[in-house]
């Protein structure tokens, strides 16, 4: 009866009842954002892991175990998510990988940790971390380190006393905004007009028109991709000749695409970019574009370092123990002369947050030119 | 079927659904419980859509609101037994307020009513940070206890909500058994007819729009307390969408319409997940055939077959 | 004073792309009572139409009329033939399903067969703007309003002034009627439906390059339409572009004024406002109530 009714529940709902073997391959589960609002940065995190678990396991695995990685659609939902996340903890998943939103994250974490096992997120809110979770790691820059970093840089570089911000209302924007204003404080820079905008917005000349009567020295601009294009274009539109300044998506590829030559001159921090002027990186993301048929952004980069340093951290522990992986990662530092495959020095503090180096870019002529490499917060 | 045999059936069906997730594991435990969250909104849609014969684009805002009541008051510590009935009055009530203006001038109207409407509770979830926790949503709600036992456990949890979908599903049940409910089905099936027998179709179809919404306040306090965290995103307008179509996929206007749609939603993603990104392009369609080769949805199969003994 | 021209300006340019959305969704509405919740889609789609001759190297231009016949074909005798006319009879739920389905059906094979993210689109307005009242007020506004306007007059005038534009006109206010008098209405209403996909088309050029071409478009643009339809008047086709600019200013003076953050609820507040004290819209003239 227990057999047919498993048999069932697998028929129904996917869910395979398999035995761990100890020699077979080791599930690996992504928990991705495939739909909805955040496909566009969940399908480029799933695809890096793909990637990497393509290639480690062309090389024989990670101590002579292939990788199975399995990844579910949580359709941006935070409800989908949590289901999802059992349902990796069902497949006695050795590392959870995902979900990028942080809306997600927030609430899968909560079922990982509670079964145990190391949770990579590309999540970019400050407090998926700060909630003493000793599972859940990083992939990426916090908004908590980014915005320092881009503080710092108005304040010494471009010496601005005053700055307005447009951001994006929704759970990245508000997290964004509210260390931002932490930072310049910080830093003593006044805030001046403090715009929110709707994903998806179209018509920016409010928000610009504010920013411009507000008399400050600068913008920063932290909205999505298309919104960043849109409000490029307003500021050029409206004749703004101050500094634009963004974090991550205002310099990327797809904003100068989108918002043409109004793109040039803008600055932005940027943690990882395909752009980055290193060689492996570069590699890397045209190795992406021909497996994937498009050019990968910062979440492609997390998901194919993850899962580099998930490979590296177990050969150092020897054997595959999730628990024991989450404790080594806390303080551990993985180099790319050891491991290629991370492409870039990384460290990890105790609350498994991610540190090492980041850019300062500007659009020049339709290209994201990188001027300065910040050293990381702590270095090696 | 003889309606012996039919009860008999449903009672059976019930057990056997209540004794399932024992054999399952965490994830299959979570799908039925939200099943059941679901199949509440759409049972109190099905009212609205079926019966009175009204498009509501809005029951995911009704879903949101209940669970935001949950979640708010739940975390202050009130009573679960009593959240509950406070929500499904401040749906009920801002369903007659929304549902009037609509309903006065013409009957589709209501459809954008409650489309705007739906952004519109979106966006007071999202702005209203002091109260609704803005963007980030509200974490850390608590699941009731029952006589002294906690329902912390999701299987407990699931009975939990199980046992109240039956208690809601039986007083639609009988609501539609009623003479009041009798004018439902007099109004859908001649609408002119009604009317000139004395039946007030803007009432009736505006209470019914009122109680569809009430059901939609007592499954969101369920999904609340069942994910223990919400967050605007989960009640903007797709979600409104995919309840409607649940309703109208297993047959609008029959009391069992909605268990198998909500079946078929719930379930949609796993069954289709060899299609991978191609899967809502090949769902959207086939919605659209399903309207032209089967307009009263699935259930309507037998009868479109010409099967004995089907019966609506 | 220079910010409320700016605003009404740039308001006035969005409401007109609502308004051409609205125009088809009202003339549809006429004829054939169909309540199409797939208008966004049948804008997004020829953006993607015509994105793929451009790609090939295909002038605009020509791209356009390509774009222009595919969507006549597709969306107006192809979605007339095969999901209106057997579904009409049903009364207008299942239609109204059906095109909810489709608008999930075609946004979700855009994006699964050509692309996630949005693309850049081709202007047909030269770049740049002009200075007027202190105000900046770039050539595609103004060339976007001065196209919608234009095709609301010419509709206007089509279907007041030519002989196929009365029979129009009198299919959708009695189709009985339209009968006896020897009109062909099968016709009429096939004609109003391709009609209708080569507005959308027009609508598609003419917003993409602001909107970006994107699977999810339509969203937004369809919803707006609606609202500006009822707004303005269903039965009007003027209404549809009082309705659409109306809605693009207020949008643009209450996020600027009031609250950014509660931009998007003003078509819904602004609807139920029109409904409660002028049910007909404000264009609109008084229907007999249909049951």
């Amino acid at each position: 009866m227990k057999r047919f009714a498993g048999w069932i529940g697998a028929m129904v709902l996917g869910v395979a009842a398999t035995a761990a073997a100890q020699n077979g391959p080791v599930p690996i589960v992504g928990l991705v954002e495939l739909s909805g609002p955040g496909a566009v940065s969940g399908t480029n995190f799933n695809d890096g892991v793909r990637m990497a678990v393509e290639e480690i396991n062309a090389k024989g695995g990670i101590l002579g175990r292939k990788i199975d990685y399995t990844y579910n659609d949580t359709q941006s939902n935070p409800g989908v998510a949590k289901a999802l996340a059992q349902k990796a903890v069902d497949q006695n998943a050795y590392v959870v990988m995902g979900p990028v939103f942080s809306g997600s994250i927030f609430v899968s974490m909560d079922v990982t940790r509670k079964a145990e096992i190391t949770n990579f997120t590309g999540g970019e809110a400050a407090n998926i971390t700060q909630q003493g979770n000793p599972y859940i790691f990083r992939t990426s820059f916090t908004q908590a380190n980014a915005m320092p970093r881009v503080a710092r840089y108005m304040k010494n570089a471009l010496k601005l006393k005053s700055v307005d911000i447009i951001w994006v209302n929704n759970d990245f924007g508000k997290g964004g905004h509210d260390e931002f204003l932490k930072a310049i404080k910080a830093d003593g820079i006044k805030l001046g007009a403090d715009v929110s905008t709707d994903q998806g917005q179209v018509d920016f000349s409010g928000a610009v028109l504010k920013v411009k009567q507000s008399g400050s020295d600068g913008v920063f601009v932290y909205v999505n991709e298309e919104e960043s294009a849109r409000a490029l274009r307003e500021l050029a539109k409206q004749g703004y000749n101050k500094p634009r300044i963004g974090e991550t998506t205002l310099t990327g590829q797809k904003v100068i695409e989108l918002a043409g030559s109004a793109a040039d001159g803008a600055i932005a921090h940027v943690g990882l970019s395909p752009d980055a002027p290193i060689p492996a990186v570069r590699a890397f993301a045209e190795r992406f574009q021909k497996e994937f048929k498009y050019k990968p952004d910062h979440n492609g980069i997390k998901g194919y370092t993850a899962m580099y340093i998930v490979k590296a951290m177990t050969e150092k522990i020897g054997k595959f123990d999730t628990k024991a992986l989450a404790a080594a990662l806390h303080g551990a530092k993985i180099l790319v002369k050891d491991h290629p495959g991370v492409l870039m020095d990384v460290s990890f503090d105790k609350n498994g947050d991610i540190d090492r180096e980041s850019f300062m870019t500007k659009v020049e002529n339709g290209k994201q030119v990188v001027f300065e490499t910040l050293p990381p917060l702590h270095p090696f | 079927m003889n309606a012996k045999t039919g009860k008999l059936a449903l009672v059976v069906g019930i057990a056997a659904f209540a004794i399932l997730p024992l054999f399952l594991k965490g994830y299959g435990v979570y799908l039925c419980a939200l099943f059941c969250v679901y199949l509440m909104a759409t049972l109190g849609l099905n009212l609205t859509v079926g019966y009175a014969g009204q498009m509501s684009l809005g029951q995911a805002a009704f879903f949101g609101i209940g669970a935001y009541h949950a979640a708010i008051l739940l975390k202050l510590g009130w009573p679960f037994f009593l959240v509950l009935p406070i929500a499904a009055v401040a749906c009920f009530l801002v369903g007659l307020l929304l549902g009037f203006p609509a309903l006065r001038v013409q009957h589709h109207y209501l459809a954008f009513a409650t489309l705007g409407f739906n952004i519109l509770v979106f966006l007071i979830m999202r702005n209203e940070a002091t109260i609704t926790g803005g963007p980030l949503g509200i974490s850390g709600i608590p699941r009731p206890s029952l006589f002294g036992i906690s329902l912390d456990a999701d299987l407990r949890y699931f009975w939990f909500t199980l046992f109240f979908t039956v208690v809601l599903a039986a007083i639609l049940w009988w609501l539609l058994r009623s003479p009041w409910g009798r004018a439902f089905a007099a109004l859908r099936d001649n609408p002119i007819r009604a009317e000139s027998l004395g039946i007030n179709i803007t009432a009736y179809t505006l209470f019914a729009f009122a109680i569809g919404a009430a059901c939609a306040g007592v499954a969101g306090v369920f999904y609340a307390s069942l994910l223990q965290f919400i967050e605007p995103s989960s009640f903007q307008f797709s979600y409104s969408l995919m309840m409607l179509l649940a309703v109208i996929v297993g047959g609008s206007g029959r009391f069992f319409g909605p268990v198998l749609g909500t079946v078929i939603i719930v379930l949609l993603p796993e069954w289709l997940r060899f299609m991978q990104n191609w899967y809502l392009a090949v769902f959207g369609f086939a919605i659209v055939a399903l309207m032209i080769f089967l307009p009263g949805g699935l259930l309507s199969l037998p009868e479109r077959l010409g099967w004995k003994g089907a019966s609506k | 004073m220079v910010d409320l021209i700016q605003l009404i300006v740039s308001g006035t340019a969005t409401g007109a792309i609502y308004a051409l959305a609205a125009l088809g969704f009202t003339l549809l509405w006429q004829a054939s009572g169909t309540i199409n919740f797939a208008q966004g889609e049948f804008v997004m789609l020829p953006a993607f139409t015509m994105l793929i001759c451009t790609t090939r190297g295909v002038p605009l231009w020509l791209a356009f009329l390509v774009a222009c016949v595919v969507s006549a074909i597709l969306l107006g005798i192809g979605f007339k033939r095969i999901v209106v006319d057997p579904l009409i009879r049903h009364g207008v739920i299942p239609l109204v399903i059906a095109t909810l389905g489709l608008s999930i059906g075609l946004k979700q094979l855009v994006k699964a067969s050509y692309a996630a993210e949005a693309q850049p689109f081709p202007s047909v307005f030269p770049a740049g703007q002009f200075p007027l009242f202190g105000t900046h007020v770039s050539y595609s506004d103004v060339g976007t309003l001065l196209i919608a306007g234009l095709i609301v007059i010419s509709l206007q005038l089509f279907l007041k002034r030519t002989v196929t534009g009365r029979a129009m006109q009198a299919c959708a206010q009695n189709m009985d009627a339209a009968k006896v008098l020897g009109i062909n209405v099968k016709t009429m209403v096939l004609y109003v439906f391709i009609i209708n996909a080569v507005l959308a088309a027009v609508a598609s050029l003419l917003i993409s390059p602001t909107y970006l071409a994107k699977f999810d478009m339509g969203d937004s643009i369809g919803q707006k339409a609606f609202f500006a339809a009822i707004i303005g008047g269903f039965n009007q086709t003027s209404g549809a572009l009082l309705g659409g600019v109306l809605i693009g200013v207020l949008e643009n003076l209450i996020g600027f004024y009031v609250s950014p953050a509660y931009k998007e609820g003003v078509a819904l507040v602004l609807f139920m406002v029109v409904i409660l004290f002028r049910p007909e819209g404000l264009l609109g003239k008084a229907e007999e109530r249909k049951v």
